[in-house]
């Protein structure tokens, strides 16, 4: 299937584009018409991002649908765009979520509705930049293009500290990405000392970052990796986000945890492992142990919290961790994974955040102890509670098992970790996830009606359960039969793994199969 | 019929989407129940019909693979969907599916009138369907899959009445503190799985097993392999130190304590660790501690057993003390007698529980035995049924706990030491004894309730099972008598499993020299002691109540003790639950992220902007200041240029 | 004839820069402070011109027609700025004119 110059993805990149742009001609005071406009044109960029998975090739291990058109000649800048495996999940889950997310606000945002929604497209052209970019330069602009948006929407259609958050989010961010946009430039300066010509072009600087002195080679690791922690976010890198979790409103909330954190773990398979091998596998004991950390670290403090979309907020620290263990792990099943465990996270807390943000429309607060007692006033809802935290807590035969599973047992066998000690504690997360979640259930769900208010609580509508049953289906889905994405991921990671391990600087020897 | 066995799994999962997504439309209780209780009905028919034809078949081709699609495939490793019909799986199949069936039906009886009654209904049979996944499961990921669906759904089933005030807590606590030790044990089952994977490079059983016998016997793996799968089974079938959520999962309704928390969930670490006999056989240091944990376990159970005085509280305890011979059974190698055990258990536990629901239906809720008493007359169904579990399981001769249970004992006796044979009898002496403790006070002496209770029989579709049960416990042992009444391989059930564990018996080298002589000898022992502890019980209880509370009075610290369950639940919320909880809010949350990291970022923040009002404050306003400043740089380059020259 | 020598030229350009920084630094007056700044110019340009007539180049003269073009149009332009502020503030003391910090 590889095509040269196939615009699949540009016009994916130009939908919400143009669509946001087209809302702008929109009087703001026909609500309506904007909203269903705007799920409308999300609808549509799914739509294409299925028809771009219908004719991807699991069977190719390199990029496929690549446009490349010149854009700065001057320092051989181009537009270059094309996805692998591990990249078509990753945007089948933006292009999934973002409709969902605009679907879920209808009637939590009710200011600013043009705004809301022309920020929400732009924010998927972003997201979709960041994951089909193949030329460094290009997806800095991406990534940096994107904080705007999520800027305005915690800053806008927050909670009470939204300035706070946002700010807090935009620095956060701002300062990683900035490490990482000198190592771009030295990185390219470098390549000209050998092709003669300044390149940001992914595909050139695999050949050539391998070859970076080693001691270069460890600040560009870590500049890139930084920035990329940071977005994930790794320990201890976190904090800005229970802040901006809480801040924003519910479909920034899904957005945010369920894509903007996946850029973090996309960037680190996509740039820091293939890119500086070396350095990868050096770091790797002291990453791991930093994800372990995380994963401990976050479910403790999760489970101690008062808020329940805070909760949620720690429960991603911890799910992540798992992520990035996974991926330095670097053995098939644990890369493998991972990547399934970015989508499972984007589905799983994306459906804990939606759901917490309909109960808190109903009785606007999300203190777990202004609860209890719920299941009988509002069964569907506390159906849907209990379905998504089992799959959060990785209940095998839902999403979650899958990745844990694959990503314990690689890390186990993994030969660049090469002890057992990191499962081990990893693997405690487990038990941890399901005391915050169940404890959080039991606290809300669970017990005698506290509160009188509550007894007028309407259970779940049409609409929310529309919202909610697409992702319930993908969570069994992956869960039941995750052939189907596994497949899709499984030459691209291989050949990530391949570019790591199977490297002359490398010193690691690659697992026996 | 062999090649259908999916179908043992697939209609429970039918019966829990019907009654779980159109129970609360369909409203009417004898459709919802018929529902629930034939599609495991059907789902034992099709298992006994897999068992008639597995007899049919000469040894060596009992066993067969289901395959019905590949699940996880990552690398190298590839888990399909599988499921393994041999002749332990067929067994634990029966039953589960037999029993489970005349739960349902009983349940139809006991919930009747329950506001969530199709609730009820879905959730068991939701059960149903996880814990065949984990007896047929191919491979340890599938039965993995079983292990987690039956916790949750003892999860489930344990905060069925999520409303209700249990003990010091709530149900709904009870039941999260059931899955979360669960989930501590399964933490050690995965690490096993991961290990087992390292090693073999599979995760199917055959090949797993087929390799574990080829290896030689290399210590530290297997033990390490053996350790955590144990681990994970002390947690599922409630051993030392995990056991302590079974006494709290009675806060369940009592069909479910009698399914799920004695007759089959909780004995699937016992399976699990038969189904594994090869591995554990290679790590004879972690056999021993089995043994060791598993009588301890009974016995300790079996005293805390001895003082409680809600009914189900004792079942509870005692049901963790059977299960503890069970595992003193694995421990020693005698897998079969152990899964014998788990047979006959699951008949007379099952009939206890039933038993005990009945009781507790008829007294409206009440489960202090201090509050029955002569019960005879108004139930005498459930009186005669009781008294024939209470006797299986206090081993009378001639009942299904009698075999079962020497069996264990002998081997402990034969395979062991004398030391575990000795800590077994005291312990079968003990059971005898709170058993026929809860008889005398539940169905003797005087009438200790109100009399405007009315206590009453239930209705027929709760006692048949009762009498089933009975039946069962009655004649349950015929099929493993041992060797010494019938002769060589005389024992059907032992010779029935005997392919399954041939290899682990041939590794451990179980088969010692000791004479029938011996067997019936300390088989006439055990019975003396029964016997005796019975007549002691019907002594102190109905002649001489006056000499339990004097004792009582008289080792009151040992009483409070016991009747406080050794307060290990106590010890584990001050040094485990306690210091996490309080440690993860103030000193991780508090201190390490909002004042540490959050601190240092913030911090970050305010020092530039500390510093910006600081330098901030050169910009005067006033022009001749900057002119002045400027003049003064030229002058210092100045110097500077003409200093360099 | 007799020749004024160089140094004359020079150390009278440096005294009017120097008085002329000295009043740019200390005066408070605006219109001094411009004049001052004019005196400067104006020492530079005594500079142009001696060097271009001791050195025999052009070059140095034309630079101080540009010099005193640019300074008549800079002090159209400043003397406009301090009417202006004249006008808002009543004053031209530069001490009262700070409002142009943090």
């Amino acid at each position: 299937m590889y095509m040269e110059n196939n615009f699949l993805l540009t016009y994916l990149l130009l939908i919400p584009l143009l669509g946001s742009l087209l809302l702008l001609f929109i009087n703001k005071e026909k609500e309506s018409l904007i909203r269903w406009a705007g799920f409308g044109i999300a609808l549509l960029a799914f739509i294409l991002s299925l028809v771009i998975y219908l004719r991807f090739d699991p069977g190719q291990s390199g990029f496929q649908f690549v446009n490349k058109i010149t854009w700065i000649s001057k320092i051989n800048v181009s537009y270059h765009v094309g996805i692998d495996g591990i990249s078509i999940l990753l945007i089948l889950l933006t292009t999934f979520l973002t409709p969902i997310t605009l679907f879920s606000s209808w009637k939590s945002i009710k200011k600013k509705v043009k705004e809301f929604t022309f920020f929400m497209l732009l924010l998927e052209v972003g997201m979709i930049g960041v994951f089909v970019s193949l030329d460094l330069f290009l997806f800095y602009v991406f990534w940096e293009a994107m904080l705007i948006p999520m800027y305005f929407i915690i800053g806008i259609w927050g909670g009470e500290q939204r300035i706070y958050a946002s700010v807090k989010f935009f620095i956060y961010t701002m300062f990683g990405s900035l490490l990482m946009l000198v190592s771009i430039i030295w990185l390219g300066v470098y390549a000209a000392s050998f092709t003669g010509t300044f390149t940001t072009n992914l595909l050139d600087l695999y050949k050539i970052g391998p070859g970076v002195p080693h001691q270069i080679q460890v600040f560009m690791f870590l500049s890139f990796f930084i920035s990329f922690a940071i977005k994930v976010p790794l320990f201890p890198f976190h904090t800005w986000l229970p802040d901006a979790h809480v801040q924003a409103p519910t479909a920034g909330s899904v957005i945010l945890a369920g894509v903007l954190l996946k850029m973090g773990t996309y960037g680190i398979i996509r740039f820091c492992l293939p890119l500086f091998p070396q350095s990868a596998t050096e770091f790797a004991p002291v990453i791991s142990v930093l994800a372990i950390i995380g994963i401990i670290y976050g479910a403790l403090v999760a489970m101690v919290q008062k808020d329940m979309k805070k909760l949620v907020a720690y429960s991603s620290v911890s799910h992540l961790g798992f992520v990035v263990l996974g991926i330095f792990a670097m053995t098939t099943e644990a890369v493998q994974g991972s990547v399934i465990q970015m989508v499972n996270h984007g589905l799983s807390t994306g459906a804990l955040f939606l759901l917490v943000g309909m109960i808190y429309d109903r009785t606007h607060t999300r203190e777990i102890s202004n609860y209890g007692g719920i299941a009988k006033i509002i069964p569907l809802f506390s159906f849907a509670l209990m379905f998504a935290s089992l799959s959060s807590m990785g209940l095998p035969g839902l999403n979650g098992f899958v990745g844990e599973f694959l990503i314990l047992l690689g890390s186990f066998k993994s030969p660049v970790l090469n002890s057992w000690a990191y499962t081990i504690f990893a693997a405690s997360g487990v038990i941890f996830a399901a005391v915050y979640l169940l404890w959080m259930y039991q606290r809300v769900v669970f017990g005698e009606v506290k509160h009188q208010n509550l007894f007028s609580l309407k259970d779940l509508e049409k609409r929310e359960i529309a919202i909610l049953i697409p992702i319930f289906i993908f969570i069994l889905w992956i869960g039941i039969y995750p052939g189907t994405f596994l497949k899709l991921s499984e030459k691209s990671t291989n050949t990530v793994i391949q570019q790591v391990l199977v490297n002359p600087n490398t010193d690691v020897k690659v697992a026996k199969q | 019929m062999i090649d259908y066995i999916y179908l043992t799994v697939l209609l429970p999962l039918i019966g829990f989407l019907i009654n779980g997504i159109f129970g609360h439309k369909i409203k009417n209780e004898k459709i919802i129940g018929i529902i629930g209780s034939s599609t495991v009905g059907v789902s034992f028919l099709v298992a006994l019909a897999s068992f008639f034809q597995m007899l049919s078949l000469p040894v060596d081709q009992r066993k067969h693979v289901v395959e019905l699609f590949s699940w996880l495939s990552a690398g190298g490793l590839n888990i399909k969907f599988a499921y393994l019909v041999d002749q332990l799986s067929i067994v634990m199949a029966l039953i589960v599916t037999g029993v489970g069936f005349l739960i349902h039906v009983y349940s139809i009886g006991y919930m009747h009138a329950d506001k969530s009654f199709w609730r009820f209904f879905a959730y068991l049979n939701l059960f149903i369907f996880a814990m065949m996944n984990l007896i047929l499961g191919d491979n340890f990921v599938v039965l993995f899959l079983g292990w987690e669906g039956v916790g949750l759904c003892s999860y489930l089933l344990i905060g069925f009445w999520y409303d209700r005030k249990f003990e010091k807590g709530t149900t709904s606590q009870a039941a999260k503190k059931a899955f979360v030790v669960n989930r501590i044990g399964d933490f050690g089952f995965l690490l096993g799985m991961f290990l087992i994977y390292l090693t073999f490079d599979s995760l199917n059983f055959q090949e797993v097993f087929s390799k574990a016998e080829l290896f030689p016997i290399s210590g530290t793996v297997y033990g390490f392999i053996a350790l955590f799968l144990f681990i994970g089974a002390t947690g599922k079938s409630a051993q030392i130190p995990l056991f302590v959520w079974l006494p709290d999962a009675m806060a369940g309704p009592t069909p479910v304590s009698a399914l799920i928390h004695a007759a089959t969930m909780v004995t699937a670490g016992v399976y699990m660790v038969a189904r594994c006999s090869i591995i554990f056989a290679s790590a004879p240091a972690i056999m021993t501690v089995i043994a060791i944990v598993g009588l301890l376990t009974a016995f300790f159970a079996a005293t805390v057993g001895l003082v409680q005085n809600d009914i189900k509280k004792v079942l509870a305890y005692s049901t963790v003390s059977q299960l503890g011979y069970m595992f003193l059974a694995m421990g020693v190698g005698a897998f079969s007698a152990g899964i014998f055990h788990v047979m006959t258990h699951a008949f007379f536990k099952a009939l206890l529980f039933l038993g005990a629901g009945s009781i507790i239906h008829a007294m409206h809720d009440q489960q202090d035995i201090q509050h029955y008493g002569g019960l005879k007359k108004y139930m005498p169904k459930t009186y005669i049924t009781f008294v024939i579990a209470a006797l299986a399981i206090s081993g009378f001769p001639g009942l299904s706990g009698f075999f079962s249970k020497d069996e264990i004992l002998w081997n402990a006796y034969a395979h062991g030491s004398v030391l575990l044979w000795a800590v077994g009898i005291l312990t079968a002496l003990m059971t005898a004894f709170y058993m026929f403790r809860l008889l005398f006070l539940t169905f003797f002496g005087k009438e200790r309730f109100s009399h405007d209770l009315h206590p009453h029989e239930s209705p027929a579709v709760m006692t048949v099972p009762l009498i089933i049960l009975a039946v069962l416990s009655v004649v349950g042992g015929y099929i493993g008598l041992p060797a010494v009444f019938s002769g060589e391989n005389g024992n059907l059930f032992e010779s029935w499993l005997s392919p399954i564990f041939s290899s682990a018996e041939r590794r451990l080298e179980v088969y010692g020299s000791h004479g029938h002589f011996e067997e019936i000898l300390l088989m006439m022992i055990s019975v003396a002691a029964a016997l005796g502890s019975i007549y002691l019980a019907y002594y102190i209880y109905t002649k001489k109540p006056e000499i339990a509370s004097k004792t009582s009075r008289k080792f009151s610290k040992l009483y409070r003790l016991l009747l406080n369950k050794y307060y290990v639940d106590e010890v584990y919320e001050a040094t485990i639950v306690q210091p996490l909880q309080k440690g993860s809010e103030k000193i991780l949350w508090k201190i390490a992220d909002n004042k540490i990291i959050d601190g240092t970022v913030n911090g970050a923040a305010s020092l530039i902007d500390k510093t910006a009002a600081l330098i901030r404050r050169f910009q005067t306003g006033f022009t001749q200041f900057y002119a002045f400043i400027m003049m003064v740089g030229i002058a210092i380059a100045l110097f500077w240029i003409i200093l360099s020259f | 004839m007799n020749i004024i020598p160089i140094e004359y030229y020079l150390v009278l350009s440096a005294f009017m820069f120097a008085v002329g920084i000295t009043g740019v630094l200390i005066r408070k007056n605006a219109i001094v402070v411009f004049m001052c700044i004019e005196l400067m110019l104006n020492s530079a340009n005594l500079a142009l011109v001696t060097f271009s007539s001791y050195l025999g180049n052009a070059a140095g003269q034309v630079f101080v027609f540009f010099v005193m073009t640019v300074a008549a149009a800079e002090s159209a332009v400043g003397l406009a700025i301090i009417i202006a502020i004249f006008r808002n503030k009543l004053t031209v003391n530069i001490d009262e004119i700070n409002i142009f910090k943090w």
